[in-house]
């Protein structure tokens, strides 16, 4: 039985469609991203996960169970970093996580757990005169107090340096190697990729591809060699010599269809010599995570804001 | 640590550590009770004004605690999201209301026990009923609790700061604290014969004093503490955005 169930949700917000129709699974061990622009819906979905948010349709289950209906219960395997954690302004993080450690059955030790999420210099020190980095980290530490099954980390990077993001990176290990089951949301590629072991690219609400980075990106992999001409460019006969189809996606850049071998390229480069053509920018292309998550969620609208907003 | 007595706890140590915290609760009554038993500022009926002013003060003392206090504590932990995140937790709603029901209370025990040293060095000579004082804090703090909540659970946290404090300062001066309902002119005495500071102070006097009728104060007290907090229950949210 998988840790993380999603069948099939939708969230309707008055006319607003955020959720889709969206089925995803995770397992114990495995780290999955949910990856997408802001406003894809990413916050929206982990939230039906916490119990925050009743499915328009659909069923979400954490651990066979159901947020909303089994609350109490759900909490217990769970351990969540919401996207924006705010505390009591006056507590220490020393007292934070004794106190949350103390709605567990089983927590971590604290002053371990503080070390293990480099706070242990800090655990003094009110939350409030605390940087936004060392909030995070008190952030996950609060989400790992209760030893879950199931981790939901909304954006566990924003606004992190490299110190926490690589803090981020080994927690994440940890988690995986000890069998806890991970979905983390990101916006950020880099990120997703060194993290994650499969991959869910979410935009406007519908799921459009789910993988491993390195299956998503030959999904899509389609030979290409694409370079910048005078727009004036004779096209249909560059085709017929190549016998290849060749695409303008903008004015003055060339996409030719076909495998970037010497070969082809000698054809292209000669037809081009015939006619005196400038030639600038060739490139040949192996998809990258970011061609497929471009290429996924290309006419995307972009929100004004950083934050995911539900209404 | 068992998670309500951890809960508590934190929910005492808090609010210890924010100095306007123990300005309302404890400064402002005992200012009060000393500043109004030495001027010779209010009409008094009686000739020991100490006796009207203590159990007063005392209502004044449990209004600032369950009203003030928690209601502007919980509307902020709800504005910033501490109740969003707490909401993740195992704890659950009735631990977490469990817990500042216990604090609140544990707050007004300091309360009553250092308004009654002052009044008493300043002349007091109460007359205890037990059973009815336990009865006045306990109807007392749900029907200000009650009330912080209901503002706490509606309106934005800087909205709601003002509300609890300008609802305390009202109540205070036209609710039958400052000035007893029965000295208040006409219509306004018989408004604060309705309102819930009016009535508590009304049983608070019958709870220090020898003999006093307190039918009417303490139906009308029960029926607040029914009210106010059914509408918070029915109307919190425990986050402003969903």
């Amino acid at each position: 039985m998988p840790l993380v169930e999603i069948d099939r949700l939708t969230m309707r917000f008055g006319p607003v469609t955020a959720v889709d129709e969206l089925s995803l699974h995770a397992d114990a061990g495995e780290v999955l991203a949910l990856l997408g622009p802001n406003g894809a819906g990413k916050t929206t979905t982990v939230e039906t996960l916490e119990g925050f948010r009743t499915p328009t349709s659909g069923t979400v289950r954490v651990a066979g169970l159901d947020p909303v209906a089994d609350h109490d219960a759900v909490m217990a395997h769970l351990g969540v970093m919401l996207q924006s954690c705010r505390l009591y302004s006056a507590i220490k993080p020393r007292e934070a996580v004794r106190l949350f450690a103390s709605y567990y059955r089983r927590p971590l030790d604290p002053v371990a757990l503080l070390e293990r999420v480099g706070l242990h210099q800090r655990a003094g020190v009110a939350w409030r005169k605390l940087s936004g980095g060392e909030q995070q980290r008190v952030a996950l530490a609060l989400a790992l107090v209760g030893r879950p099954e199931v981790v939901v980390l909304d954006e566990p990077t924003a606004g992190l340096d490299v110190e926490g993001r690589l803090l981020v990176r080994r927690i994440v290990a940890e988690l995986r190697a000890e069998g806890v089951c991970v979905l983390l949301t990101s916006h950020e590629l880099d990120e997703v990729e060194k993290l994650a072991d499969r991959v869910a690219i979410i935009d406007r609400g519908c799921l459009r591809a789910v993988g491993t980075p390195a299956d998503l990106a030959a999904a899509v992999h389609r030979p290409e060699i694409r370079f910048r001409a005078p727009a004036s460019l004779d096209r249909a006969a560059l085709a017929t010599h190549l016998g290849a189809v060749v695409d303008e996606p903008e004015p003055g850049t060339f996409v030719v269809a076909l495998e970037p071998t010497p070969a082809t390229v000698a054809r292209l480069t000669s037809w081009l010599a015939d006619r005196d053509v400038a030639l600038s920018g060739l490139s040949t292309g192996v998809a990258s995570l970011e061609d497929v998550f471009l290429r996924l969620t290309a006419d995307a609208p972009t929100p004004a804001t950083d934050q995911e907003d539900a209404p | 640590m068992n998670a309500l007595w951890a809960q508590t706890r934190n929910e005492v140590v808090l609010s210890l550590r924010q100095s306007e915290q123990l300005l309302v609760a404890l400064g402002i009554p005992i200012l009060l009770l000393v500043f109004l038993s030495q001027v010779d500022l209010l009409p008094s009926s009686t000739d020991r004004p100490i006796d009207g002013l203590a159990p007063a003060m005392l209502a004044l003392a449990v209004m600032s605690s369950s009203m003030v206090s928690l209601g502007i504590g919980t509307g902020f932990e709800r504005h910033y999201g501490v109740l969003k995140r707490l909401g993740v937790t195992p704890l659950g709603r009735p631990r977490l209301l469990g817990a500042k029901v216990m604090a609140t209370f544990g707050t007004e025990v300091v309360q009553v026990l250092s308004l009654s040293v002052v009044a008493l060095l300043l002349g007091w000579q109460p007359n205890w009923r037990p059973g009815l004082l336990g009865l006045a804090v306990l109807l007392g703090t749900a029907t200000f609790a009650g009330l912080g909540l209901l503002l706490a659970g509606t309106l934005s946290g800087p909205a709601n700061l003002a509300a609890c404090n300008g609802l305390y300062l009202v109540l205070l001066l036209f609710g039958g604290i400052a000035v007893p309902a029965s000295e208040l002119p006409g219509p306004v005495g018989t408004v604060a014969w309705c309102l819930p500071t009016g009535a508590l102070v009304e049983v608070m006097r019958a709870a220090t004093t020898a003999a006093q009728p307190v039918g009417r104060a303490l139906v009308v007290l029960a029926v607040w503490a029914v009210v106010t907090p059914f509408a918070a229950a029915s109307t919190f949210r425990w986050s402003p955005s969903s």
